[in-house]
This record gives structure tokens, C-alpha cells and sequence, in this order.
């Protein structure tokens, strides 16, 4: 089994009170975590996740709390049976001269064999960092503008040669 | 609705697209009143910005009235009438509070692609390219405006859209460069480009107590529109070799400060233009930096070098050794536009400046394909070009 470990960090211009507690109101996740479809609660650390793999696939998996400390760190693991077999540690250290929290993120992931572990393989070796590296950069968007940006539904001048098609 | 669509290098097309929505809480829409052709806009023209995907909208200085506000702007009501500042900027971060508007961390969607190139992503700017947030323009009938709490200023009544329409950009970039020079009693600034944000750098220089300010170009009108408006010397770089002229004109002593206002698509008529343009039509190098080598050459020990010129990615043959051995400063970068936004309008409203005087041509939306063509080529002593949807 292939394993896959994600290192990044980004600094949010709020207090690590705010952003701790951000993260850890899991239902804003899948805001600014793309493939994250739900998580639905099923205890006080316990969650379950799913989410959108490659091709059309649905991921699952049920993850607990390991680590958690108010206004400093998130760990986690994915429990027995998982698609995709994941643990974490969120850090939350304030950042100097008032500029708010560093985030610092660590994430390893196991793939499973087979067609699943290849597909899945194809999409972390193109960049599983960056797609993290994106869920923070919107996670931040979330916490210091309110909303994530966005140009998805704006007008352009291919919208009308492709309604002309139709 | 119709809009300016960039469909190729040298091709613009004015075309039916749909009508912008809110997409977010924080966006406005607003009905264009008037809009104008950028300088910056040219280097899209002439294809010189990567990332520009046929149909785009285009433009970034705009200036209009609400018609529809998303349920986070309070501050905006229907029929108010607003400036837009090119920067997209939330206001809220690191950079925002720190008067640095573009440079936001939270408006470019696209922000991965700018990391690639640049390290770190600037803010997203109206009709900019891909690489600045894809955002459709405001040379439209509408545009969408997001953070609309956060940058838009509301004109005063008695006002009119020309009057106001260059505080979306030309003004403040102009006033920025002048204000990176740091002048004092007794300066010399030296301007290279005399387009609309040279015109409006010159003028800014000469408010902020310039003793001269030298204006530097090729067309005879536009180093005429400095003489006139700002009181500027000038030099025709055609005739003149600028390097020696500068140092005759301050003594030996060179510009205190030099403002390169013509960015990476610089003309020159010797060797080394010839250079340049060869590396950029191969893609060895995106700019030909002929102003900004003058500039460095040409500058005081300690001096500053103030560049409000667009740069895109690469260009050769700086020469760095002549900035650090003479102790240079260089400062850049797109416009803080929201940091000079009010102070530039008590300034308008004071008579201190009237900046529409740098508009020379007055078209309808439909006549932009032309509007770009005659700026592009400097035909009819065109030096800016405002449309009217």
C-alpha cells in the first residue's frame, strides 16, 4: 500500500480561537474542502465522512477525534474499514506581530490496492498537496472575507457561442 | 447584454453574453456608465499577458450605478453611483489592512496559477486574465462587483463620469509612482511613457512639489499634453539621446527619481530594441524593458526607480549592477487603488487636478474594436479612449 503524507501551512488574519473553532465545527468543512461531500456527526468524536474520488467514485469512511485541544490542535484517524485510510494533526499557533494564526497541516494517507488504489494513486501523485494547499487557501478565504471567490456563473463571451448550440 | 470579448491577439469583439449575477454575499452589480480603454489593457491586446481564454470580458476601470446588492452590502443601495477600483480586494486581510489593496490574499480564485509564476498571488483585477482571478470586466453593460462593501466609492453628487472615470486606475497608478519617489525640495523626476498613467505621473510629481519633472516620449502630442497640463520639460527619445540629455538638464547630477510608464512593451529604435524583440517573439523573454534599462542607467546615486509599468513575467539584461552600485531604490507594483481613492477626489473636487483632461476620444461600447485599434497605434493623437455602453 502506497502512502502519501501532505505537509502545508497558511497564516489567517484571526485570533487561533476563531480558527480552531472553525475547524472544528466539522459542517464547515465541506465549504472549503472541494472533494468533501458531507460529514455527519456520530458523537462527540466521532464523524462520517464521504467524499467524491476520481471517476464518478464515492469515498467513505469514519474518522475519530484523537487529539483536541481548544484553540491549538485537531488530530485525527480514519477507523477500520476506511476507503481511504487517513489520520491528521491541525496545529494552531498564534503567528507574530499580530497577523493572526498559522495553521500548520499534516496529513497521511494510505491508498488501498487495485483499480481503486491506482485511480486514487493517479489523482495524490498529481498533487495532493495542492489540492490541500486549496482547501486552506479557501478555508482562509472563508475566515477573513466571509465567502470563498469565485467566478463560477459569471458571463463570458463562450457562453454564447455554446447556448447557440444547443 | 453586450460586452468587449477578447477573442485573440489583436482581435477584440463587442458580443451578446448573459447578464452577470450576484455569486456571492459581498457582490454588487452595477450598470456601467461610462468605461475606459487601459494602457495595460494594450499588453492583452497585443498578447503579451499569458492566460487570456478567448471570450473574456475585458476592462478594469469603470465607473457606474447599483442595481442589485447581495445581502452582505450595507454600505451600497440601488441607484447609488460608485467608482470601482481595478484591485478585487476583501478588506480584511494581512494586506488589505495594511493599505497594500493589491496585493489581497482572498480575491484571486486562481490563485494556485499566479503561485506557480509569481511565488504568491496578487489580487484579482477586473478582465485581467486567467492568472489575476479570470473575472469578467467591466467594458460590459454590466458587471459584477465582488466585496463591494469593501472597495466602491460613491460619487458625490454634481459629479460627472468623466470627471471620475481615471480614479478607477490611471490617476491613483500615476499618483503611487510619484508618491514611491519620495520627492523633495528641489527634485528632478524624470517619466519615461507619456500615456495616460505617465501623464497622470507627471502631474502627480508636479503636485507633490517636483522642482522639474522631464517628461520622456516619441509622439509630439502627448509630450505636448505634459508641457500644457503639468508643465513638464520634455524629451523626444527619437531625437535626443535621453541618457545624455537627463544629465545636461540637472547638472550632471541625473534624475533624483525615474518613472518608468511604459512597462514591458518599451519601443526603442536601436540595436537592442532589435534584441528584445526578437527574444519576445520567440518567447525567450516576455518584456522588452528599454525604459526601465534607461531609467536604472539614468538615475542620481541613491535615487528611486518608481515602475507603475506593467511587467508579465521575464525580461533580460537589467542591469543590476549599475542599481546596487548606485545605491538604488526600486519600487513597483500594481495601484493600492482604495489607499488614494478619497484623497484623489477631495483633490478633483478642490480644482487641483481635473485628470479627465487626458481623454482625447469619447465612443460608444459598440466602437471599442476601433478604440483599441487607433490607442494601440496612436493614431489621431488618441491617449485615452472612454466608452459609453
Amino acid at each position: 500500500m502506497a502512502s502519501i503524507e501532505v505537509r502545508t501551512a497558511v497564516t489567517i488574519n484571526r485570533s487561533p480561537h476563531d480558527v480552531y473553532s472553525a475547524w472544528r465545527a466539522l459542517e464547515n468543512i465541506p465549504r472549503f474542502m472541494r472533494h468533501i461531500e458531507s460529514i455527519s456527526q456520530a458523537g462527540e468524536r466521532r464523524s462520517h465522512w464521504v467524499a467524491r474520488g476520481p471517476a464518478g467514485l464515492r469515498l467513505s469512511w469514519d474518522a475519530e477525534i484523537v487529539a483536541d485541544q481548544e484553540g491549538e490542535l485537531i488530530a485525527w484517524r480514519s477507523l477500520p474499514g476506511a476507503d481511504v485510510e487517513n489520520h491528521g494533526l491541525v496545529r494552531f499557533k498564534p503567528a507574530p506581530g499580530d497577523r493572526g494564526t498559522e495553521v500548520h497541516a499534516l496529513i497521511r494517507y494510505r491508498l488501498p490496492g487495485g483499480v481503486l488504489g491506482q485511480a486514487l494513486g493517479n489523482v495524490f501523485n498529481q498533487g495532493a498537496g495542492r489540492l490541500i494547499q486549496g482547501d486552506l487557501r479557501r478555508f482562509k478565504q472563508l475566515m477573513e472575507a466571509g465567502e470563498i471567490s469565485t467566478t463560477e456563473g459569471q458571463p463570458s463571451g463562450r457562453q454564447r457561442e455554446r447556448e447557440h448550440g444547443r | 447584454m453586450k460586452a468587449v470579448c477578447w477573442i485573440a491577439p489583436n482581435t477584440v469583439r463587442v458580443q451578446q453574453v448573459p447578464d452577470p449575477a450576484l455569486l456571492n454575499p459581498r457582490d454588487a452589480i452595477i450598470r456601467v456608465t461610462l468605461t475606459a480603454i487601459c494602457g495595460s489593457d494594450l499588453h492583452l491586446y497585443d498578447g503579451y499577458i499569458p492566460a487570456m481564454l478567448p471570450g473574456d470580458i475585458l476592462g478594469h476601470e469603470f465607473v457606474g450605478e447599483v442595481v442589485e446588492v447581495g445581502r452582505e452590502v450595507n454600505n451600497l443601495k440601488i441607484g447609488d453611483r460608485v467608482i470601482v477600483p481595478f484591485p478585487i480586494s476583501c478588506g480584511n486581510c494581512f494586506f488589505c489592512r495594511r493599505d497594500l489593496w493589491s496585493l489581497c490574499d482572498n480575491s484571486n480564485p486562481n490563485a494556485a496559477m499566479a503561485e506557480e509564476l509569481w511565488g504568491y498571488s496578487p489580487a484579482g483585477i477586473y478582465g485581467y486574465s486567467q492568472i489575476l482571478g479570470g473575472y469578467a470586466g467591466g467594458q460590459a453593460e454590466y458587471v459584477r462587483v465582488p466585496f463591494a462593501d469593501a472597495g466602491p466609492l460613491k460619487i458625490p453628487d454634481g459629479m460627472s463620469d468623466e470627471q471620475v472615470v481615471l480614479l478607477t486606475d490611471v490617476l491613483p497608478t500615476g499618483y503611487q509612482a510619484a508618491e514611491f519617489c519620495d520627492i523633495r525640495p528641489g527634485d528632478s523626476v524624470a517619466v519615461w511613457g507619456c500615456g495616460p498613467v505617465g501623464q497622470a505621473a507627471i502631474k502627480s510629481a508636479a503636485l507633490l512639489g517636483a522642482e522639474r519633472v522631464i517628461a520622456i516620449d516619441r509622439f509630439e502630442e502627448r509630450l505636448q499634453m505634459a508641457r500644457e497640463w503639468s508643465g513638464a520639460e520634455t524629451l523626444n527619445y527619437a531625437e535626443v539621446d535621453v541618457i545624455d540629455a537627463l544629465k545636461e538638464l540637472t547638472g550632471g547630477r541625473g534624475p533624483d527619481a525615474c518613472i518608468d510608464a511604459a512597462g514591458m512593451e518599451a519601443h526603442d529604435f536601436g540595436l537592442e530594441g532589435v534584441y528584445d524583440r526578437a527574444k519576445q517573439a520567440l518567447c525567450l523573454e516576455t518584456g522588452r524593458p528599454h525604459a526601465l534599462r534607461q531609467a536604472i542607467i539614468a538615475c542620481r546615486k541613491g535615487g528611486v526607480i518608481s515602475v507603475p509599468g506593467v511587467y508579465g513575467s521575464f525580461i533580460d539584461k537589467v542591469p543590476m549592477g549599475a542599481a546596487f552600485n548606485k545605491g538604488l531604490t526600486l519600487r513597483m507594483g500594481q495601484t493600492h487603488v482604495q489607499r488614494y481613492l478619497r484623497p484623489l477626489l477631495e483633490r478633483i473636487q478642490r480644482g487641483e487636478i481635473d485628470p479627465s483632461f487626458i481623454i482625447t476620444h469619447r465612443m460608444r461600447l459598440d466602437d471599442a474594436p476601433h478604440g483599441y485599434e487607433i490607442f494601440k497605434h496612436k493614431q489621431d493623437e488618441c491617449v485615452k479612449v472612454v466608452l459609453r455602453p
